[in-house]
């Protein structure tokens, strides 16, 4: 079987929007250091929390999906950055010491 | 993001055409950039440059920084002869994503039983190739061992701009290859642009291991940047 590849994700979130379904596209845009996902990577989100893709090895996925179910209800993008800041920081931050900056958008018609 | 814009993302790669999306990820601004509008595009610079590397990336302008989602045409793989070695290549292949297209005129071996993970095309080369048309995201290879075979599929892909061309065959077979391609009037510096003996040195035996060698190299084709020097 074929792992998605990014084309295979933005076709799903062509799909899941014709469905008439709330959808976001989570963006790797910048990477500092060791990041686990290149710049480019994609994640698409469903009102639901529904998704498909990666932007980081899983560090951050969950964090990504609630941002994303917060821009499909607004509609309002974001910019969000995850690093290692503290011990605390490793639930939502990247345990390999990188920082990725995420662009969210959602998809309008 | 637009919806359309996220269709015709889709679209265009479909049809095998680039097109690049720029966003002001500050302003949220958006707009998509098709392969025709590139050159009267204010960032065609970068863009130009973004699409070559088919990198996605971050970049600076006097009107502030913008990110470019780059949508190259998704990499393919033709395939000349259905034999072995073609056989784990096509599996090698699906598993990264890539399309792969076999031709083989001998409908015993380009069955699709044989090939559950391949497009196939039990035709000549000759046929087949202009159909397929090769561009220069496409990897071409040439696995039959007859010349009868191999020689039109490689004569194809030299005279076209694909990324990668590889063929099947010892040192000797290829030198021979070479002379024949050469009075067929192929001048050497495109002869040069064939991979051969096929595939990166791992000491492969096995078909399934000559065809990790070669994906291999072709992912190195794809991923590196040209002519890197050691050390660097």
């Amino acid at each position: 079987m074929a792992l998605a590849s990014d084309s295979d994700i933005l076709e799903q979130a062509e799909a899941w929007h014709r469905a008439g379904r709330g959808v976001a596209i989570a963006t790797v845009v910048e990477t500092w250091g060791s990041a686990p996902r290149p710049v480019g990577s994609h994640l698409v989100i469903d009102e639901e929390g529904h998704f498909l893709g990666s932007v980081s090895g899983g560090c951050v996925e969950g964090a990504v999906v609630s941002e994303a179910m917060d821009v499909i209800g607004s509609g309002t993008p974001r910019l969000l950055e995850f690093g290692v800041a503290d011990e605390t920081a490793w639930q939502v931050g990247l345990s390999c010491g990188g920082k990725i900056a995420v662009y969210v958008e959602k998809v309008v018609s | 993001m637009k919806a359309a814009f996220l269709q015709a993302m889709n679209s265009e790669r479909a049809a095998r055409r680039a097109c690049v999306l720029v966003t002001d990820p500050v302003h949220g601004a958006q707009r998509l950039v098709l392969a025709d509008g590139i050159a009267a595009d204010p960032l065609h610079e970068e863009i130009e440059t973004a699409l070559r590397l088919g990198k996605s990336g971050m970049v600076e302008h006097d009107t502030g920084r913008y990110f470019l989602t780059v949508q190259a045409p998704p990499l393919r793989i033709v395939v000349v002869g259905a034999v072995h070695v073609s056989q784990a290549l096509a599996s090698i292949a699906h598993l990264l994503g890539h399309r792969v297209i076999v031709v083989d005129p001998r409908t015993a071996f380009a069955s699709k039983e044989r090939f559950p993970d391949a497009d196939l095309l039990a035709q000549w080369p000759e046929e087949a190739l202009p159909v397929v048309g090769i561009d220069r995201y496409t990897a071409f290879v040439a696995l039959t061992h007859d010349p009868k075979i191999d020689d039109p599929g490689l004569m194809a892909a030299l005279q076209s701009d694909c990324f990668y061309i590889g063929a099947l065959g010892s040192r000797k077979t290829h030198a021979k290859r070479l002379e024949r391609l050469a009075s067929a009037g192929i001048d050497a510096e495109r002869l040069g642009r064939i991979h051969a003996p096929i595939g990166l040195d791992i000491g492969a035996v096995s078909p399934a291991e000559i065809a990790l060698s070669i994906m291999a190299e072709i992912t190195a084709k794809q991923r590196k940047k040209p002519e890197r020097p050691k050390g660097s």
